[in-house]
């Protein structure tokens, strides 16, 4: 933020005013399609391959849940580049030659890893703060290196800082493929080492007992976060990298819980989120590309981990609800059944019924309301002048919840030493998932029929 | 004595050469001394297991039972001492040791199924790179089969009940096909019906000549399943035939008290030998 | 080194301010194993900051402040949120959350940028110090502190100002809840004190802290003296006022010695000055990485130092017991050649230490002890016996495992006491009785 410009700050026009160029549909289409010219096709197609194996690779990352050891590494690249241009232009290289920089980063990379490894090691000093120190650090001297080379040698050093962002449109063709070939280096070594990986991240006492050599595997997995990392530096910058390595992941991991559909998927959704996000980029110049990859990458999981099936959480929380439904449900339908074996002359629930049994149960009014509208619409309530009844259907049900309730009552009076007026927690929720082995098991235990239960429900 | 670092390395005898450790038996421990920070500490522990039989160790928490099964196998420092199996070193003895570890030192929420797991203790025959073939999936089913879990084979393991958790576990160290097995605490937190599994495991593995030595919480239990005890409370209490050892006045030295000087100056120790105040 | 009022004064200031109210920030988040959120909030204010901007299209602070603030509390709330309904690992949660609120932060400037407004992206990382310059500076030192001066502050230093002052009220005022909350939360929140209230506090305050920070230093330095002042102080102190203290003196140390470095290295090297927030933060760095050698309490050095004379002392503990053993056998003079069998450190380093403590003497080529070496010789004896007596007695380890054992323990200062003084150890020999 430039404070000393002369910009007139009243004058700061808002955000709906200046149109957007959208690019036309013919525009798009050229380019998703690859149809639009050498350098874009390139472009796209190194995001591409990188979302690819930055998703594969991210999933061993977060699986052993090294996650934010990825984020110092990638700010750890910052002074590796710095250096690597200063050595090259003092060997008399061109400082600008992108294996270059990229071995420098991929040096320094590694050098914060094991510094993150040191700190652990020597002191008493925890995960966090050691890659807090290594990441800010060793970021902080990569911008004094590139400060000291920006005003030494700036006019070789134009594009550096750019490093930090990403920039696509920078991309010459070379660079493009180099970045492929790295990516593609790293989805057949996590390949060919996935299950070596799965076994360590999932049990690394188990794989040191069985022979296998845990440090050099975690240092193959690390070593392939480095590649990608140096990788998407050109294509998102070392900021963004990060989220390339995270968001795919953790995207799929909404999506399946087999492994290797977690890989597939989670380079699926990296490389399509390179793809959309390096079009978007080629067709709105103004646009960071590195923001809108990550952005899209963004989108994508907020959709996972909202719609997904099983652990999404529309899915779970509606899961849930119809859970609490259902079992109170079961509660009324037992209630209910209480209250016609007791009054077999008005055996109807009139209204006053009902509302003390809400009470009871602590049921808002509305959800009173709920429950019974539920209950009739599954037949197990009728309607009639004088009330709701159960119906042959409900009257079943409440029973068998009645009768679950009282053999679970009596197990745990007799053989868990629980004092009768203790059960009430436990009986009622587990008189709703009692297994038909286990009610057998149940009866079996108490041999005769069991007692009713005669404490009075106030 | 000098601390670890600076003493030179005596050449150790190999153990089967002291009279009272035997070159066939499937693990020699000879005063072999654990010591770190503030854990549990293991002070001169001698045993020798006779093949072919299920054995217990038994004490209070923080008796450092794990801690022996962890320094055995190479997963925690010895301070002193040698580990021996069937006569040669770990390194070459592994391909004949099996391990279960405890049940929460993993992630449940992995994302691999049941059979995936078992498949694991497979890896180290499939060797490096090389896929899982069929061959080997069915040899893991057969294990799964053999703990009663093969209707499950293709549930996520965050789908399976703790007491099913650990069967998985016990199949993936059935399908190392080892001849000697350590087991930290299979029996805790489980049902009924498992424990019932596991037991049955064990005695099937006896029947084929197998070792079996399980760190145990329930002394109910110990003379109906197992063998051989060890009573441990930092240093061996007692060891040897259940019917022998599991005496009262035993079990009242390892569960009476601790050995509160020794930990002090085990602690004094570690301290002094990292070099902190 | 050429500094002036006019353009050091008030960059210097600015480090100095906002290395302080990062520092004393940061030491509960590092005691909390927080460090990470600190970073992850100094990323994702971006985009509240700018929505700020664009909306109010100003640069009061105000707005920025508030929109800074929302966008820090969304994160650890959005983190919480992913954490809890996802499931997912901490660290990826809040991986996720930074960077797209960083990427959205990023993107908005590029808006921003297309409508002339000016917001630079680097200036966000690194921010300008260097554009801190005083035009209208002041000749004297005396001339400083007048109203008239004071008015001419840069927004900054003001902001900064305020933040720190916010920063040190909260953490004079709220001091115990703040440590028992790092400490014990479920006890705070036990006591009444609303530990998940506190919690986001803090996360306020960071945020506030970034805000004030970003325009000056940029969110390098931000990081950086939210982690590195606080560890500094926790390597060498371990109660939490000193820990206090001594980060804000890391911190200054850090901000003024990087700036003057910052100038001074490169001027030596004839070169034009270098970023001054990144010279903070390698100063930080660097303050740091002597802490971790240096402390006398917890660095590797005095580590090193202290097991090294520990290994010297048991040597020398050694050498003794082995001439006290043999003189119970009879033999008054021991050649040095059997001693060498005896200890694995340098013999001769060993008897020269024993002899500078007149301990033993050596008379052509015989080592013996004198009486002060025998005297500190029969207790070392006495110890190890003892310690056999109880191993054997109370641990029931076999007799002849006990004297490995018993070498490890007579170097500590605990001796087994025992209801009445045993004569002997279970080998049979005489224990020495005490001094």
């Amino acid at each position: 933020m430039n404070p000393s410009n002369a910009t007139p700050e009243n004058n700061a026009t808002s955000l709906a005013d200046v149109s957007t160029a959208w690019p036309s549909l013919e525009d798009t289409l050229r380019v998703l399609t690859l149809r639009a010219g050498f350098n874009t096709n390139t472009v796209v197609a190194g995001a591409t391959l990188l979302g690819l194996a930055a998703g594969v690779v991210g999933v061993f990352a977060l699986l052993r849940k090294r996650s934010l050891v990825t984020d110092a590494l990638s700010h750890a690249t910052l002074p590796g580049i710095a250096l690597a241009f200063l050595a090259a232009t003092a060997l008399g290289y061109t400082g600008r030659s992108l294996p270059v920089l990229l071995t420098g980063a991929a040096v320094t990379g590694v050098a914060a890893i094991a510094c993150i490894q040191l700190i652990l090691k020597h002191t008493r000093l925890r995960e966090d703060a050691a890659i807090g120190i290594v990441l800010s650090v060793s970021f902080g001297a990569g911008v004094v290196g590139l400060s000291y080379i920006q005003s030494n040698a700036a006019a070789n050093a134009a594009g550096l800082s750019k490093f930090i962002y990403g920039q696509t449109a920078a991309m010459s063709v070379a660079d493009a493929t180099f970045m492929g070939v790295i990516a593609a280096a790293a989805i057949a070594a996590a390949l060919l080492l996935h299950k070596e990986f799965a076994l360590v991240c999932f049990n690394d006492a188990f794989a040191k007992v069985g022979g296998w050599p845990v440090a050099a595997i975690d240092l193959a997995m690390m070593t392939l976060v480095v590649l990608v990392t140096v990788a998407g530096l050109q294509a998102v910058g070392l900021i963004l990298v990060v989220a390339l390595l995270i968001i795919p992941a953790v995207a799929a991991r909404f999506w399946t819980q087999r492994l290797s559909r977690l890989l597939v998927l989670a380079g699926a959704l990296g490389a399509l989120s390179g793809y959309l996000g390096a079009t978007a980029s080629a067709l709105l110049p103004r646009q960071p590309a590195g923001a809108v990859i990550v952005l899209t990458a963004g989108t994508i999981f907020t959709i996972s981990m909202l719609f997904a099936p099983r652990r999404g959480v529309i899915a779970n929380t509606a899961r849930h609800a119809r859970l609490r439904l259902r079992i109170a449900g079961e509660h009324l339908l037992e209630a209910a059944h209480d209250h016609a074996r007791d009054h077999p002359h008005t055996p109807h629930l009139d209204r006053a019924t009902r509302y003390s049994i809400a009470r009871q149960r602590g049921w808002h009014p509305a959800a009173l309301a709920a429950i019974t509208a539920l209950l009739v619409a599954r037949k197990r309530l009728a309607t009639t002048r004088r009330g709701l009844t159960l119906t042959p259907r409900g009257a079943a049900d409440g029973a068998r919840v009645r009768r679950n309730h009282d053999l679970w009552t009596a197990y745990l009076i007799k053989h868990a030493d629980v004092a009768p007026n203790h059960v009430d927690w436990s009986v009622d929720q587990v008189e709703h998932v009692l297994s038909t082995e286990l009610i057998a098991q149940l009866e079996d235990e108490l041999q005769t029929q069991p007692q009713t239960e005669t404490r009075a429900r106030t | 004595m000098t601390p670890a670092k600076a003493q030179p390395r005596k050449q150790p005898e190999a153990l089967s050469q002291r009279p009272e450790h035997s070159p066939e038996s499937p693990l020699s421990v000879h005063a072999v001394t654990v010591a770190y920070q503030r854990k549990p500490v293991l002070w001169d522990i001698d045993y020798d297991a006779p093949p072919n039989k299920l054995i217990a160790i038994v004490g209070p928490n923080g008796a450092g039972k794990s801690t022996l099964i962890k320094a055995c196998l190479g997963l925690v420092p010895r301070a002193a001492g040698q580990v021996e199996f069937w006569g040669t070193t770990y390194n070459r003895a592994r391909a004949r040791v099996g391990y279960v570890p405890q049940r929460e030192s993993v992630d449940w929420d992995f994302p691999v199924s049941a059979l995936d797991v078992v498949c694991m203790g497979r890896y180290r025959a499939i060797g490096w790179c090389r896929p899982v073939t069929r061959k080997h999936k069915h040899a893991a089913t057969q294990c799964l089969e053999q703990v009663g879990m093969q209707d499950l084979a293709h549930r996520q393991i965050s789908q399976l009940s703790g007491g099913q958790q650990q069967r998985v576990f016990l199949a993936r160290a059935l399908a190392q096909q080892a001849d000697l097995y350590f087991m930290d605490e299979p029996f805790a937190g489980v049902d009924a019906a498992t424990e019932r599994a596991i037991v049955a495991v064990l005695r099937e593995l006896k029947e084929a000549g197998k070792t079996v030595i399980v760190v145990h919480h329930d002394l109910q239990t110990v003379t109906e399943y197992f063998d051989e005890v060890i009573l441990l409370n930092m240093r061996v209490v007692a060891a040897g035939p259940v019917k022998r050892v599991f005496t009262t006045q035993n079990l009242q030295n390892t569960y009476g008290g601790r050995l509160t000087l020794l930990t002090e100056a085990a602690e004094a120790l570690a301290r002094a030998e990292a070099g902190t105040r | 080194m050429n500094l002036s009022i006019a353009t050091d004064l008030f960059p210097l200031l600015a480090g100095i301010l906002a290395a302080l109210v990062c520092g004393l920030l940061g030491n509960f988040l590092v005691l909390r194993k927080l460090s990470l959120m600190g970073d992850a909030i100094s990323h994702s204010v971006l985009p509240g900051l700018v929505i700020a901007f664009l909306l109010t299209a100003s640069r009061n602070p105000l707005p920025m402040f508030i929109g800074a603030t929302i966008a820090g509390v969304a994160t650890a709330l959005l983190t919480e949120a992913i954490k809890r309904f996802g499931k997912v690992d901490p660290g990826a949660s809040m991986g996720v959350v930074f960077s797209i609120l960083f990427a959205l932060g990023v993107l908005l400037i590029e808006q921003a940028a297309a409508r002339q407004i000016d917001l630079d992206a680097d200036c966000v990382l690194h921010g300008q110090l260097e554009t801190l310059v005083w035009y209208a500076a002041p000749d004297s030192i005396n001339a400083l502190f007048s109203t008239e001066t004071l008015r001419d502050v840069p927004r900054q230093i003001t902001t900064l100002s305020i933040a720190l002052a916010a920063a040190l009220a909260a953490i004079l005022l709220l001091f115990k809840e703040l440590r028992l909350a790092a400490f014990d939360p479920a006890l705070a929140t036990a006591l009444g004190f609303n530990a998940t209230a506190l919690h986001y506090l803090l996360m306020i305050l960071v945020a506030a802290a970034t805000v004030a920070s970003f325009e000056a230093v940029g969110s390098i330095l931000v990081i950086a003296m939210l982690v590195c002042p606080a560890a500094t102080a926790r390597l060498l102190t371990d109660r939490l006022p000193a820990q206090l203290w001594v980060s804000a003196a890391a911190a200054v140390a850090a901000a003024t010695l990087g700036y003057l470095a910052s100038i001074a290295i490169p001027a030596a090297l004839d070169k034009p000055a270098v970023n001054a927030a990144g010279s903070m933060t390698l100063a930080a760095g660097a303050i740091l990485t002597a802490a971790i050698l240096i402390s006398p309490t917890h660095g590797v050095l005095a580590r090193a130092i202290r097991r090294q004379r520990l290994a010297r002392t048991v040597a020398k503990e050694d050498l003794l017991a082995t001439l006290y053993r043999a003189q119970e056998n009879g033999q008054h003079e021991v050649t040095t050649t059997l001693l060498k069998a005896v200890t694995g450190r340098s013999l001769a380093a060993t008897i020269q230490d024993a002899q500078r403590q007149n301990l033993l003497t050596i008379h052509k080529g015989n080592a013996a002890l004198t009486p002060q070496g025998t005297h500190a010789a029969r207790q070392l004896v006495r110890k190890h016996r003892l310690w056999e007596h109880y191993l054997v007695g109370k641990a029931g380890i076999a007799p002849d495992h006990v004297h490995d054992t018993a070498e490890r323990l007579e170097h500590t200062n605990i001796e087994p006491a025992t209801a009445q003084s045993p004569a002997t150890d279970p080998h049979g020999r005489h224990i020495p009785p005490p001094a």
